[in-house]
């Protein structure tokens, strides 16, 4: 199908997220629409599948004008989306989740789909257990679920919104070549990411966004150069590898043993040092986040004992980790980081004057107007945090870290994060390092992992399988042992 | 909002409209008559008030409860024990002596009552995981049975028990009221302040933000430091102290003494009058002040339109539905919002 879009105009209030974009998608083609965070992609693909309205403009299909006005009507016209964050029901098992909301085969029986929900599985080669609930789902199966629903659905476009963010290597590789067979078979694919390599490796044509206006477009073969001056306009700086000090103890587990996630974790014993800075390297699931919540007090180790600085902190809640100054922050950023429904200002008035009976609107308003401006949020103190594009809610949740950290816990820190807001980050991180503050976080990119660690814990099925420093290895090897070839 | 309620009445004057067709009722002619039977006269308003007090009540405290994502279905049995205490306490005063006293203590112990008996559903709930809605049902029925017992056992009216209740109290230990209207001023008063607290709690206070924001994500809002377990236990507080406080009333200013239907069902009225109100705080006494006219107003309904007396029972079911479909409406808008916005 032929998709073109015509002088789309999108505004939120006085923010101007699209203001006129032309495009065109061809059929059988991957397309891949790139930009920094906040250029506008996730608006205009949002508008283009028919989940929020535009304010004006026209999207023709093979030629003639189509109006809906609901991701269902857009279905129904071939377009499907993949969202940034995904959208499924979570207690519901993965065959209901695949049976939720398709236009057709209301009659058909369970079996039924049961067999086209692992036809199309073989066929693009996913492994999905049709009947675990949805909710025990990585980031990445989630995304094979919804792209298996949206297929069976009749999507003959399918929009994927940052599909790289949060998933492994391995799995990215699966959705890759998913893909390419997706667009063989003569359907549209239209890729958005900030990332410019994984646009570059797959897409057959490329146009860049930047502040809501196209600022050029591209076909193999591509530019690196021309790509990133389209992007930013100019090229951004290298980052450089923080380099402390370590420092007396800040973390130490002791012969930790834990349930949770896939793996969950075993007999580990890790020390950490105040200042150093250590990234957690593995597929999804195989025990970072739970070595991360154990840090944080979150989840007690059936066994081995947790200190955090010289304290014995073994069996003690969450609340008191915080009260020793130590910070956990989750990748999820609207299920367990933001609380949807709640201001910038209501955020920031949770955070302060604990003992006051009274909130101090005041204090939280102009709370709210400093992260803004000191993070770099595009937002009012007044928006409400889902309102914020992706990159900006990564970055709010920053802004809601304590001033002076002990120990930061990270899950994730720069998912969907472009490379600027990236080094942006890391240059924040770094003071609360040089500060003294130790950081732990977990990264599917290892690139980030050995641009900023001081050390890296490659995690395996729940043990550590590799605790090296980054001049001692090399992304290869890492990628070997995140798969368990050592 | 404005607009959303103005949606809701409509979808509820449709459903009733509906009913009394169906029920080959005059659907003009029943509107007439209750419109003429709760506002008709100054007696009728007294009678409106009288049913508004405790329905305001029950619904300023389950605004709390609603805040933090709690379905307080409790709310009925809340009343009830709120009841019984303030009859207990009122019972010891038989001597005629310091009947002010002991009426303040009343209320307090009214108010004391619906919290305990709120907090019971709420350990049940955080402590042992059993889901409030059934803890909540639950304790209803003890309730209702304690009353009951109560009624029929040890506090029977000398001679015989009876379901007119125990025996009536002595005059000074009666909440006093205006003679030519018989409504409580003071209960009016407080239950006017209520709203307004009720108002300034949940917008002002950082108690108010932390249900909020609880009810809105309570995983979030433990990661931010708040106690999600503890928040909620205080919620149940607030609701029960204001359904207690609404069971005294009763007691001490209507009946002057416990009755087996001393809740009168307010409790489950007050849940709707919440939802169908969008959570509001300000919005929710007009609702119930339109429900208790409905309530008042449809007394006579079945003597003057011959219609089956359970006519307002089918109403009444027809509007929990309205109810609960704007709920579900709302909460497709809001995309996973809960009972947590309006304010
Ligand atoms: N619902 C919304 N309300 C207000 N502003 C929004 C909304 N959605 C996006 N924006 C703003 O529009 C701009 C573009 O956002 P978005 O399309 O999400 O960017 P991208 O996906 O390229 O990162 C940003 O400045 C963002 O803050
Ligand atoms: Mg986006």
């Amino acid at each position: 199908m032929n998709v073109e879009l015509i002088d789309i105009h999108k505004h939120f209030g006085s923010v101007r997220a699209n203001s006129g974009i032309d495009l065109k998608i061809l059929p059988g083609t991957i397309h891949g629409i790139l930009g920094e965070n906040g250029a506008g992609k996730s608006t205009l693909m949002k508008v283009l599948a028919g989940f929020i309205p535009k304010t004006r403009g026209t999207i023709l299909l093979d030629g003639s004008e189509v109006g809906y006005s609901s991701p269902e009507g857009a279905l129904r016209h071939g377009i499907g989306m993949l969202y940034q964050d995904p959208l499924d029901f979570p207690p519901l098992s993965v065959l209901e989740n695949f049976m939720a909301g398709q236009v057709r085969g209301a009659t058909m029986g369970t079996e039924v789909h049961r067999a086209r929900l692992l036809e199309l599985c073989t066929g693009l080669g996913f492994k999905l257990d049709p009947d675990v609930p949805a909710g025990r789902l990585t980031v990445g199966e989630r995304q094979q679920l919804e792209l298996a629903r949206l297929l069976s659905s009749g999507a003959r476009v399918l929009i994927l919104d940052e599909p790289t963010t949060g998933i492994s290597g391995l799995q990215k590789e699966v959705l890759f070549s998913a893909l390419k067979s997706i667009a063989r078979g003569g359907r549209s694919i239209v890729l958005v990411s900030h990332k410019l390599e994984d646009i570059e490796a797959l897409c057959d044509e490329i146009t860049v966004l930047r502040e809501g206006i196209v600022t050029g477009t591209m076909e193999r073969p591509f530019s690196t150069q021309a790509l990133l001056s389209m992007m930013f306009g100019s090229e951004p700086s290298p980052a450089i590898r923080s380099g402390h000090e370590p420092g007396a103890q800040a973390l130490y587990l002791d012969n930790v043993s834990a349930p949770g996630g896939r793996a969950g974790l075993a007999e580990c014993t890790v020390h950490v040092s105040r200042g150093e800075v250590i990234g957690l390297a593995g597929l999804e699931g195989s025990g970072q986040e739970v070595f991360l919540r154990i840090a944080a007090g979150l989840i007690r180790p059936h066994r081995g004992r947790v200190h955090v600085g010289r304290r014995d902190m073994t069996g003690r809640g969450y609340h008191a980790f915080q009260s020793l100054g130590v910070a956990f922050q989750p990748a999820s950023r609207l299920e367990e980081g933001l609380i949807r429904g709640l201001t910038v200002t209501e955020h920031c008035a949770l955070g302060e004057g604990g003992g006051q009976f009274m909130v101090q609107w005041d204090t939280a308003e102009q709370d709210a107007r400093d992260k803004i401006r000191k993070f770099q949020v595009a937002g009012t103190p007044d928006s409400p945090v889902e309102s914020l594009s992706g990159g900006n809610q990564q970055r709010l949740l920053l802004a809601f870290l304590p001033e002076e950290p002990e120990l930061l816990l990270l899950e994730n820190p720069t998912r969907g994060l472009d490379l600027e807001s990236v080094h942006w980050v890391w240059d924040h991180l770094d003071a609360h390092a040089s500060r003294g503050a130790a950081i732990v976080f977990s990264s599917s990119e290892l690139d980030e992992i050995l641009m900023v660690a001081d050390r890296v814990l490659v995690f395996f099925d729940g043990h550590i399988i590799k605790d090296e420093r980054p001049e001692d290895t090399d992304a290869l090897a890492l990628g070997r042992a995140i798969a368990g070839k050592m | 909002m404005a607009l959303e309620t103005a949606l809701t009445l409509t979808v509820v004057l449709g459903f009733t409209t509906l009913v009394l067709l169906l029920a080959g009722a005059p659907p003009l002619e029943s509107y007439r008559q209750i419109v003429k039977g709760s506002l008709g006269s100054w007696g009728k308003v007294t009678h409106v008030i009288k049913v508004w007090i405790p329905l305001t009540l029950a619904a300023c405290g389950l605004l709390y409860t609603f805040r933090i994502g709690l379905w307080n279905i409790g709310v009925e049995g809340q009343v009830m024990v709120g009841a019984v205490l303030t009859t207990y306490v009122l019972r010891t005063g038989s001597d005629g002596q310091h009947g002010q006293y002991l009426l303040a203590a009343a209320l307090l112990a009214g108010m004391a009552g619906g919290a305990l008996w709120a907090v019971m559903a709420g350990y049940l709930k955080t402590r042992g995981g059993v889901h409030e809605i059934f803890a909540g049902l639950g304790l209803n029925f003890v309730a209702q049975g304690l009353v009951l017992w109560l009624i029929f056992g040890p506090w029977k009216q000398p001679g015989i028990a009876s379901m007119s209740g125990t025996e009536t109290f002595a005059e000074h230990l009666w909440m006093p009221y205006l003679e030519g209207l018989r409504i409580s001023p003071a209960a009016l008063g407080m239950t006017l302040t209520s709203v307004v607290l009720t108002a300034y709690m949940l917008r002002a206070t950082r108690f108010g933000l932390y249900l909020k924001a609880i009810g809105s994500n309570e995983k979030a809002a433990f990661l931010f430091g708040l106690r999600p377990q503890a928040t909620m236990i205080l919620a149940m507080v607030c609701a029960g102290g204001f359904a207690g406080l609404a069971g005294s009333f009763q007691v001490a200013g209507v009946y002057h003494r416990l009755i087996p239907a001393i809740s009168s069902g307010y409790g489950y009225l007050a849940l709707l009058v919440v939802m169908l109100s969008g959570f509001s705080v300000w919005v929710s006494p007009l609702v119930a002040f339109f429900f208790a006219c409905l309530n008042v107003g449809s007394i006579q309904l079945p003597m003057v339109l011959q219609l089956d007396s359970s006519l307002s029972g089918v109403i009444q079911g027809t509007l929990v539905m309205a109810a609960l479909a704007m709920h579900a409406m709302r909460a497709r808008s809001r995309k996973g919002g809960g009972p947590d916005a309006g304010g």
